[in-house]
């Protein structure tokens, strides 16, 4: 029974600092040991909507949000209507006192839809329509209130440190409002101090500054508050324990395995991978000369495509990183990498669509299109992650899988995982393997041919500048030297090569590697991606319910691993489909391959990533027999 | 190594039409390989869609025959990632104008070293014959049902705008100059256009190889046709952009804006601007990764036993807790 179980939630306008306050705070719990997982929301907008980042605070490993919030920090009155509803009885809110008076008429940035929803929560309730409504309906269930002045505390801070500057510096809210929390929550002061540190470590002046007033509103708290009634403390630390946001997992995991080309086209929530790799061009090579990334930003995702496919063809592992519009625009240069069998990963960031969707928000609505984006037949290989920690092995795997197969291989990532900042076990280059299959360092006699018959139907690749490896290609069907020809004899055999590379990888790919089995249960959850954290915590939950429930994670979704699914499915009396779209898309993909239908579906579609909780709730239902067929998620602002 | 003109061409047949104005370019290219001695694994032909993107498979040097319209990306990606290949990527007026017109004038602000070759016919020939973005607004050549309707743009203008910094025009049956053209473009350091006027004999019947040989002008005293194609370099035109100042480049680039717009009666061909002083893009990325071209991304050893070699423990270090 885990001791420590919070959630911590910070909010205000984009740009305002929410996400620095909210990595300072999940780096001082994490310096205390403490396992922490957090997600940022956020509006398609620069500066002014509302944005907020949820941290998840606990004594052993969680992987999910839960649906409701222990601790609520705003300096904002958008942050309090917002989500005051959702702190638990037993939580506080760390308010703005100036804040009481405000109406939430006078707030331009909440919704109709929201003012409309809340207009009714707060008359039912009896309740003005304002701030100070709000929180009295909180105290009354037995919210614990915390209000500050900002504002005070600067001018005090200004006062004692004899720097009158600080006076207006509102700017540093986000840093007084963390260190308030961290001093309620009883966590000593040093890991705060080092994770402003961290934090600020390319602007010494203002690490300095910062520290200062982190200080002051620790102390603050400590002394004008007394402790809340959920305290934190520091644990042993676990080794080797590195705090993560989920595109750096893919970043680095491409640095390793030694992917040297990449471009990308500026998209969210997929360029935050590239901009990391530029700013990491440059590293060390064992026994070697410093290595590097090139990072070319091209003027549309076609050209981004385009560019890895010529980079690829001079046998240097290429790959690309987009979003769903992104990722649209690519879907004939994907066929073409398929015909001319060229190894290029495409790293997927998906979120919601159709169209530019909900831009900023997640989703797993790809699924089918990756396994079917662009004309005619051809081989690929459609992988997904379910965490951060997957990200990085499964990159150095994806690679593996394109230059082995010679075809292009689609990543799944989302936006879940891309912007979630968790404590992750150090990620291990020594457990990725690099195998470059059949790809030639060296030609001795004239007479080489591209797509000369093999028995594996995988022919020797050269590469351009290769000295007797001159090949052709196009994207006309081809020849076995790569000229254009429309020979039926020919269109046979091209077409049955490329084919048969999807039966070769279903062979050959370790049965581990395309299917995570968690055991097994007559009721058996199936889903793929980032589910997998909100599940797992959900199966631990209805275990200590008394319920038992299995739990396979798809991770190879095209080829799709029939068999084995099928095989590991067969003392399962009821199989339930876990997918954030409308559709159930792996679903789909079940009810084609299987020989037995999906029994139910849970499935959110809001943009919000699923909680353990709602999880727990639905997954429930459907043991006791009370659920219907489909049932559709929706916790979350 | 001598190279011999023969060793670049492959035996594939040319299903070109007869008289075709690509003919004289694929020659024009397989002449200047030969006789700039470039190795043939070290050449790379990349080829949009249409008639001209069949030109990769007449040259036997590594042939890339891409999507319509992306010629650029494709050739680009291939440079930056082994700097060595000499890169020259052909496509149509459509090609490289029309579906690829945002390649056009992103590849001109990289500046990437290679020579980008368009064969400017003013049609879709492999598609029967529709207006291409070249043909000027109001002719109708014959298989059109109706006037062209849209503006040409100008090819020479538009690179020039774009940022190329060694911009000329060539002319399909000068293979000759055609050839002396492409050997100045690969040698120059930089992106380079050839906008090649190569009459489409097929479907374009107004731009023909009569029409530029001023067939239709006849000079009265001579009997003579005067041509409308001359050369720039017979008029004393330079070119080059001498010293690193912004005057003196407005009025280089000036002059070709100028000389670009002459079109009816007086077309001109060869260089139009050169410019050797802006940075190429792997001069600019040499001097952020201070080893990328000596040991550039086709290069770099990634794994020894299979297992990976690139240390990114320093990168890891940072996000430890």
């Amino acid at each position: 029974m885990s001791s420590i179980d919070l959630t911590w939630v910070i909010g205000g306008p984009q740009g305002g600092g929410v996400e620095t306050a909210a990595n300072i705070f999940a780096g001082a719990c994490a310096g205390c040991g403490l396992k922490v997982f957090g997600k940022r929301e956020y509006y398609s907008n620069i500066k002014g909507e509302h944005s907020y980042f949820g941290v998840r605070v606990s004594d052993k490993i969680v992987r999910s949000n839960v649906s409701g919030i222990t601790m609520l920090v705003g300096f904002d009155a958008e942050t309090i209507f917002r989500h005051a509803e959702d702190v638990f009885n037993d939580g506080a809110i760390v308010y703005e006192t100036d804040l009481s008076a405000v109406k939430l008429e006078e707030v331009p940035t909440i919704d109709v839809q929201f003012k409309e929803r809340l207009k009714k929560h707060l008359v039912s309730k009896n309740k003005p329509l304002t701030i100070q409504g709000l929180l009295d309906e909180a105290r009354e269930r037995g919210v614990v209130l915390y209000p500050v002045s900002f504002k005070e505390i600067l001018a005090n801070l200004a006062e004692e440190t004899k720097n009158p500057k600080l006076r207006g510096m509102f700017r540093m809210q986000n840093v007084l409002a963390v260190s308030i929390s961290i001093g309620l929550l009883g966590l000593p002061p040093d890991t705060l101090l080092k994770s402003v540190g961290t934090i600020f470590s390319r602007k010494a002046e203002i690490a300095e500054m910062n520290k200062t007033a982190a200080n002051y509103a620790y102390n603050f708290s400590t002394v004008k508050y007394s402790k809340f009634r959920y305290q934190l403390h520091a644990i042993p630390k676990d080794e080797h324990v590195i705090l993560a946001q989920g595109f750096q997992s893919t970043s680095l995991g491409k640095i390793a395995c030694g992917c040297r080309f990449q471009s990308y086209y500026p998209i969210t929530p997929a360029s935050d991978e590239s901009v990391f790799l530029e700013s990491n061009e440059i590293f060390e090579v064992e026994n070697n000369r410093p290595g590097s990334t090139l990072v070319v930003q091209t003027e549309d995702e076609i050209s981004a495509i385009g560019m890895i496919i010529g980079a690829a063809l001079t046998g240097t592992r290429s790959s690309t990183s987009t979003s769903g519009p992104g990722f649209s625009l690519m879907a004939e240069a994907l066929g073409w990498a398929g015909i001319n069998e060229v190894p290029i990963v495409v790293t997927l960031y998906q979120r919601s669509g159709p169209s530019t969707g909900l831009p900023t928000r997640h989703g797993q609505d790809d699924l089918q299109f990756a396994i079917h984006a662009g004309h005619g037949d051809f081989p690929r290989i459609v992988y997904a992650s379910g965490d951060t920690e997957e990200g990085f092995y499964d990159t150095a795997k994806c690679f593996n899988f394109a230059d082995i197969y010679q075809l292009p291989v689609i990543h799944m990532m989302d936006k879940f995982i891309a912007s979630t900042v968790s404590t992750v076990k150090r990620f291990d280059p020594t457990r990725i393997t690099i195998s470059r299959g059949k790809l030639l360092e060296k030609i001795d006699e004239p007479g080489y041919q591209r797509f000369t018959p093999s028995p594996d139907g995988i022919s020797p690749r050269s590469r351009l500048g290769l000295e007797n490896g001159i090949f052709w290609n196009t994207g006309d069907e081809s020849d076995q030297s790569g000229h254009i020809s429309e020979d039926p004899e020919n269109r046979i055999y091209k077409m049955d090569k490329r084919a048969g590379k999807m039966e070769l990888a279903l062979e050959q790919i370790p049965k581990e590697d395309q299917v995570t089995n968690y055991g097994v249960s007559d009721f058996c959850i199936l889903s793929w991606g980032s589910t997998k954290g909100p599940i797992l915590d959900a199966i631990e939950m209805l275990n200590k319910a008394g319920y038992k429930v299995g739990f396979i994670q798809i991770k190879m979704l095209h080829p799709f691993p029939a068999q084995h699914v099928q095989s590991l499915l067969s003392g399962v009396k009821k199989i339930i489909d876990i997918e954030a779209n409308q559709s159930g898309q792996m679903g789909s993909l079940l009810n084609e391959y299987l020989d037995r239908k999906v029994d139910y579906y849970i499935l959110k579609y809001t943009g919000r990533p699923m909680t353990c909780n709602e999880l727990f709730d639905s997954i429930k239902k459907i043991i006791d027999n009370k659920a219907e067929k489909k049932q559709v998620l929706t916790y979350g602002v | 190594m001598v190279s011999n003109l023969a060793d670049y061409k492959t035996e594939v047949h040319n299903d070109w039409c007869p008289g075709c104005g690509d003919f004289g370019i694929v020659s024009a290219i397989q002449m200047a390989l030969a006789e700039m001695e470039i190795p043939r694994h070290k050449a790379a032909v990349f080829s949009g869609v249409g008639c001209s993107g069949k030109t990769s498979h007449y040259l036997n040097v590594y042939g890339v025959h891409t999507l319509h319209g992306r010629v650029l990306p494709f050739a680009q990606g291939a440079k930056l990632a082994n700097p060595e290949m000499t890169i020259v990527a052909v496509g149509g007026d459509g090609d490289g104008l029309g579906i690829g017109a945002g390649h056009f004038v992103a590849a001109g602000r990289r500046n990437v070293d290679m020579t980008y070759l368009i064969f400017n016919n003013g049609v879709y020939g492999l598609t029967k014959g529709q207006a291409s973005p070249t043909l000027k607004l109001g002719l109708k050549t014959k298989s059109l049902p109706e006037p062209n309707v849209n503006q040409s743009v100008n090819p020479i203008a538009l690179a020039i705008a774009s940022g190329f910094t060694f911009v000329a025009r060539g002319y399909a049956y000068d293979v000759r100059q055609l050839k002396d053209l492409i050997i100045a473009a690969v040698k120059h350091r930089g992106l380079s256009f050839l906008d090649v006027l190569q009459p489409c004999p097929t479907y374009n019947d107004i731009n023909t190889r009569d029409w530029f040989s001023g067939m239709d002008n006849i000079d009265e005293m001579t009997n003579k046709p005067r041509p409308r194609i001359y050369k720039l370099e017979d008029t004393g035109y330079d070119p080059l952009v001498h010293i690193d100042s912004p005057d003196e480049e407005n009025e280089k680039l000036t002059q070709a804006l100028i000389k670009s717009n002459e079109w009816d009666s007086k077309i001109p061909t060869g260089v139009f601007y050169k410019n050797d002083l802006s940075a190429s893009y792997d001069e600019r990325m040499a001097a952020r990764i201070p080893n990328y071209l000596e040991n550039p991304p086709a290069y770099q050893e990634i794994s020894s036993g299979g297992k990976s070699i690139t240390d990114i423990s320093k990168m890891l270090d940072a996000l430890e807790v």
